[in-house]
């Protein structure tokens, strides 16, 4: 029975001892973390994507608590994370950025783009470029190996009939693709810009038409069906000014490659 | 002349089926003059040169056409005389993008042409010789194209006391050093005597592997007297890689970063040296390719003198056309060569082989996950671990790849050879070679 007591008295002290000392501890040696940046944390989309230029949420999270990075640099939170994080900041934030999603710049699938050759080799878009300059005809569209694919932290893009295809219910618009294209095929866009270029070749026309027939030859057809300097041609290549609204149906319509289409249709 | 007695064997390596019985008793034939031809300015390592004609110039035999543009380049020479039609960038038979001269061919060399003056060699000194090769546009045959010129002028404090002739030819299917050493022993000797005479060695070895033995007689009848060597060397591939030549005739290493005359060794293939005796004796730049046409969809495989510039069609309408539509073309041998995507290319200084295979040879293959078998590793002949580099360039570890000394790599193809999962090891050396060596660069 002594035994038992012995053992319960001096578990007990020890227990009492240690207990004052980790209360000292945490009085004296903790490491006092402002609390608003697990608010951030909570407060942001916490996809880890990076776009903020930090590393993860958290870190991101640090730097707004401390001053150094703004409210609204979370991108695939928006408008919405952004006020939240102002109002934990308690700075005003107004606006904003309208959001961004990534658009690929190619529609030469496999039905309409050539392929110069067997390309049997790593399954990455870099290393098919570098060799003998890539196996797809058009030197500037989308060689559909799926880089973009593979570092998407949304998993928003997938390879569809030899291009990649980006589902814009789940893209975030953190512009890891973008980094990922070796061809730059693949640009951020407002995710109200509904009408749009799917083609990237400065090329003339006559040598466009040899590898692709969707792709843009710098007709102008599209320049002459719509409100002035909505669309340009430069290089060879239809440019839409997405800063301004654009009704584009008459121009789609015209467009003899069906380059220009919505990204609804 | 003696044969070497003693052979150093090299670690690693493989055998693949030589393929050399198609083509190893064709002589070498001159190609059938063409009516155009494409100089392209990159035929060699190193800055491309500089065209110095224009568009509309009359061109005579042998003129230069093209300016070296730096150390590290080489002159270019036409092989006919012509009109230059164009000057534009475009593609060579090894996917190289430079611009190029393109020539309409007169129908015969009917106006003198413009050769170099012959220089008796037995008096000329270093500088001389140096400078002939420069002027004459002499590059590595063997298949890198590295400036001779600049080879036989080693780093002050180097000294070389061996010259190696190269006439291993260890890739499959070529016959094009081999034909060259049963037609041309005499040039050969010639000019690896010219050689030594501009570098100072001592000794000459001649290495040739041991399934050419029509090739070693009539090397052996050329030196004669004289006091060459002969190595007649075990074929394995890949024997004709500088280092390993250098190793078996030697017994010396070139370490990681060091070069040939480090070690005090020049090794020279045997078309590098036939062109120095052209160049010296007669005073006639580079403007030939020896080279073999074969593979199973070529109608009648032979062996060309072709000039640089011809185009590949023209070499296979030369060859007897297709006889059997191709599946893949590829310029130079099968283990290191570059695939072809297009044939409406010309041929340069050091393409060594043109071969086409048909769809029933072709081997297209999914590469899969390594299953740790090591094979490449028992392959690779510099020591590496194919295996443990090509996961970390998958993983894009590249400072892992570095460690590994994937930069070492000078890309055989034994690894993917012998890898049972088709694993694409050489493409992911390459990448992690390109990508780390433009950072060396960058740190420079």
């Amino acid at each position: 029975m002594d035994g038992i007591l012995n053992a319960i008295a001096l578990l007990g002290a020890m227990g009492c001892v240690c207990g004052l000392a980790l209360a000292l501890a945490a009085r004296y040696l903790g490491v006092k973390e402002d609390p608003r940046v697990g608010k951030i944390t909570e407060a942001l989309s916490g996809a880890n994507c990076g776009s903020c230029g930090y590393a993860g949420c958290a870190a991101y999270a640090a730097a707004v608590a401390n001053g150094t990075a703004p409210v609204d640099g979370c991108v695939p939170g928006g408008a919405a994370v952004a006020s939240a994080v102002a109002a934990i900041m308690g700075v005003d934030f107004s606006g904003g950025d309208e959001p961004k999603v990534a658009f690929v710049k190619c529609g030469g699938d496999c039905d309409s783009a050539t392929r110069r050759f067997a390309y049997n080799g790593i399954a990455d878009c870099a290393a098919a470029a570098a060799v003998a300059g890539g196996d797809k005809g058009c030197p500037h569209g989308c060689l559909g190996y799926g880089s973009c694919a593979n570092v998407c932290p949304a998993h928003a893009i997938a390879i569809a009939k030899g291009i990649a295809v980006v589902d814009e219910s789940l893209c975030i618009g953190c512009g890891a693709c973008v980094k990922a294209c070796p061809r730059h095929v693949v640009e951020l866009v407002p995710r109200s810009a509904r009408v749009r270029v799917f083609c990237n070749s400065t090329d003339p026309g006559a040598a466009v038409r040899k590898y692709c027939s969707r792709g843009c030859i710098g007709c102008r057809m599209c320049v002459r069906n719509s409100a002035e300097g909505v669309v340009k041609v430069d290089g060879n290549l239809a440019h839409v000014d997405y800063s301004v609204p654009f009704d584009g149906d008459a121009a789609v319509a015209k467009c003899p490659v069906k380059c220009l289409r919505s990204v609804d249709a | 002349m003696k044969f070497l007695d003693k052979i150093f064997r090299f670690a690693g390596g493989i055998a693949p089926d030589g393929h050399k019985g198609d083509t190893s008793g064709i002589p070498l034939r001159r190609l059938p003059r063409p009516q155009t031809i494409s100089v392209s300015m990159s035929q060699h390592i190193g800055a491309p040169s500089v065209p110095c004609v224009k568009v509309g110039d009359r061109v005579r035999r042998y003129q230069r056409i093209g300016d070296a543009a730096g150390p590290i380049s080489s002159a270019v020479h036409t092989p006919f005389s012509g009109v230059v039609k164009s000057i534009a960038p475009s593609s060579t038979a090894s996917t190289r993008v430079a611009t190029a001269v393109t020539i309409a061919v007169d129908p015969d060399d009917a106006d003198t042409d413009a050769s170099l003056s012959p220089i008796d060699w037995r008096s000329a000194s270093h500088d001389e010789i140096v400078a002939r090769v420069r002027d004459a546009g002499i590059v590595g045959a063997g298949g890198a194209g590295f400036p001779t010129a600049v080879k036989l002028s080693p780093p002050p404090g180097r000294s070389i006391d061996t010259v190696i002739v190269n006439g291993a030819e260890c890739e499959p299917y070529l016959n094009g050093d081999n034909r060259l050493m049963i037609e041309r022993a005499a040039d050969i000797w010639t000019g690896a005597q010219i050689i030594r005479r501009a570098v100072g060695a001592s000794r000459i070895v001649v290495g040739i592997e041991d399934n050419k033995p029509e090739a070693i007689k009539a090397m052996a009848g050329a030196i004669g007297a004289g006091d060459g060597e002969i190595a007649v060397l075990p074929h394995s591939y890949p024997q004709g890689s500088e280092k390993h030549i250098i190793h078996s005739v030697t017994g010396r290493t070139v370490q990681t970063g060091h070069l040939p005359a480090d070690v005090g060794c020049l090794v020279e293939n045997v078309w590098t040296v036939v062109s120095i005796t052209r160049a010296v004796v007669q005073g006639v730049p580079s403007v030939i390719r020896t080279l073999t046409i074969g593979g199973d969809a070529i109608a009648s495989p032979a062996n060309f003198a072709a000039p640089i510039g011809a185009m590949v069609p023209d070499i296979i309408a030369a060859a007897g056309g297709f006889g059997v539509q191709p599946a893949k073309a590829v310029c130079g041998g099968p283990m290191m060569g570059i695939a072809m995507p297009d044939l409406q290319v010309p041929i340069t200084k050091t393409c060594s082989g043109l071969l086409f295979f048909t769809a029933a040879s072709v081997h297209e293959f999914g590469s899969g996950p390594c299953i740790g078998c090591g094979r490449c590793i028992g392959a690779c002949p510099m020591g590496l671990m194919p295996a443990e580099i090509s996961q970390a360039v998958e993983a894009n570890d590249l400072a892992l790849a570095e460690k590994l000394k994937v930069m070492n790599c000078f890309e055989c193809g034994s690894c993917a050879y012998v890898c049972p999962a088709h694993r694409p090891l050489v493409q992911h050396n390459r990448r992690a070679k390109a990508i780390i060596g433009a950072r060396l660069r960058a740190r420079k």
